[in-house]
């Protein structure tokens, strides 16, 4: 196998291609082994780590951004409960204060009315006591009026005083029947 | 094969096997040699800055080296050996990639400007290589008595077949497959090169012969240039090629069936 070039050349013979030189088939081996062997220590596991970290990395993404959308979509649907929980309270409230308020007018209607009749009451009552009082002091008066013109009138036509004094009294009884038809 | 052409006195000389021969540098060791130390030197020199400072989001180094070795690992072998399997086969696929890759492209980057792998002796080892470690794998994971039954009497078939299948079937695995490896590979770059030679030799040849001829020498040039972007696509295209033979080779000895 061993061909030598030098001599090959020298003999002016062409040289086969296929015929492999034993120093070059030495140095072929060493320098693949070697080389072979450096790069799977010394770089192919760096590579490999590479891929890995940056598959973790891509894959951290994605589960962190799931995550957060998974959290988002709760919060959102605990908000919206939330915001439900309050619409019907809020309702709630609006009939009660709207019975509440029904309830007080009503009521100071009633109150009202109530404390008008009172005061209407109140109001009639003391009318008549003063009429009565009223009627008391005219009774008075008008007899003493009456007194004064009969003795005028007795001062100048006495004859026939005794007519007369049928008419007045029916006169004062007439005035103390009115207040009594009240 | 030298063909000596009869061009007003001076002689074109064809480049032949013969400008494949580099005499010794020093010692023992020749310009072919040289190329395979430097390619595996400046290969972990790239990979090694690729990957010293690993970040989630690459720099341009680490982006290439990423992407390299993401490419042998996914495109070659987790699809071709499985997602589980194939990871331990990828140090040594992409390893064997890039070793092929930076050897056939050293035939059309200058200075250097030769395919370390037209040299047969590369191609050779990396076949072996891939030979032993296939055959290895088989014979581990099936027995060795299994892995040849595996191998040359694959069931349902009427057993006369056998007769003419199962020596066919241990040739083509045992001894041809490491065979076509080798020499796909290396003569593809050998032709390659060549053809790249014939090209520049010829082109200076014309110039050097003047006047009209020397126009013409535009023409050779022109091809060279052409062909050296197609010798790059070949030069990466084989070597993606050895490395999913390799990879389809394995994979079919760590399965049970053929």
């Amino acid at each position: 196998m061993i061909t030598d070039t030098v001599t090959f050349l020298a003999a002016g013979e062409e040289p086969n291609p296929l015929i492999p030189h034993t120093a070059e088939l030495v140095v072929g081996v060493i320098a693949f082994a070697i080389l072979f062997f450096f790069l799977k220590k010394a770089v192919y596991p760096r590579f490999e780590q590479t891929f890995r970290d940056r598959q973790e990395t891509i894959e951290g993404g994605i589960k962190r951004a799931q995550e957060a959308q998974a959290e988002a979509q709760r919060l959102l649907e605990q908000y919206k409960a939330q915001l439900a929980e309050a619409r019907t309270e809020a309702a709630k409230i609006r009939d009660d204060a709207r019975a509440e308020g029904t309830r007080i007018v009503e009521e100071l209607r009633t109150e009202a009315h109530e404390q008008a009749q009172r005061i209407i009451q109140r109001g009639e009552e003391t009318l008549a006591a003063e009429r009565e009082r009223l009627v008391v002091q005219l009774r008075a008066e008008i007899g003493d009026l009456a007194v004064e013109l009969a003795e005028r009138v007795i001062g100048e036509a006495l004859a026939d005083e005794a007519r007369r004094a049928g008419t007045i009294d029916r006169f004062l009884s007439e005035l103390d029947a009115t207040p009594g038809r009240r | 094969m030298s063909v000596v052409l009869a061009a007003g006195g001076n002689g074109f000389v064809a480049p032949g096997p013969a400008d494949f021969e580099f005499p010794p540098v020093f010692g023992f060791v020749t310009k072919p040699m040289l190329i395979v130390v430097l390619g595996a030197i400046v290969i972990a020199a790239f990979f090694y800055a690729a990957a010293r400072n690993p970040r989630l989001v690459p720099g341009k180094a680490q982006f290439i080296g990423e992407e390299i070795y993401g490419f042998v690992r996914n495109g070659i072998a987790r699809d071709t050996i499985g997602a589980k399997e194939g990871m331990k086969y990828v140090p040594y696929l992409v390893t064997l990639f890039v070793f092929i890759s930076v050897l056939n492209l050293t035939g059309i980057i200058p200075p250097i400007l030769f395919p370390a792998n037209s040299r047969i002796a590369f191609p050779l080892v990396l076949a072996l290589i891939s030979w032993a470690i296939f055959n290895y794998i088989g014979i581990r994971r099936q027995g060795f008595v299994g892995y040849f039954k595996n191998m040359m009497f694959p069931p349902g078939i009427p057993w006369p077949v056998y007769i003419l299948l199962s020596p066919i079937e241990f040739l083509s695995t045992v001894i041809i497959r490491p065979v076509t490896l080798t020499l796909r590979l290396t003569l593809n770059m050998f032709a390659g090169h060549l053809v790249l030679m014939l090209c520049m030799f010829g082109g200076a040849f014309l110039l050097g012969q003047g006047g009209l001829l020397a126009v013409a020498s535009i023409i050779p040039f022109l091809f060279a240039i052409v062909l050296t972007f197609f010798e790059g696509f070949v030069q990466l295209l084989q070597a993606y090629v050895f490395t999913l033979l390799s990879a389809l080779y394995i994979a079919g000895a760590e399965s049970e069936e053929h």
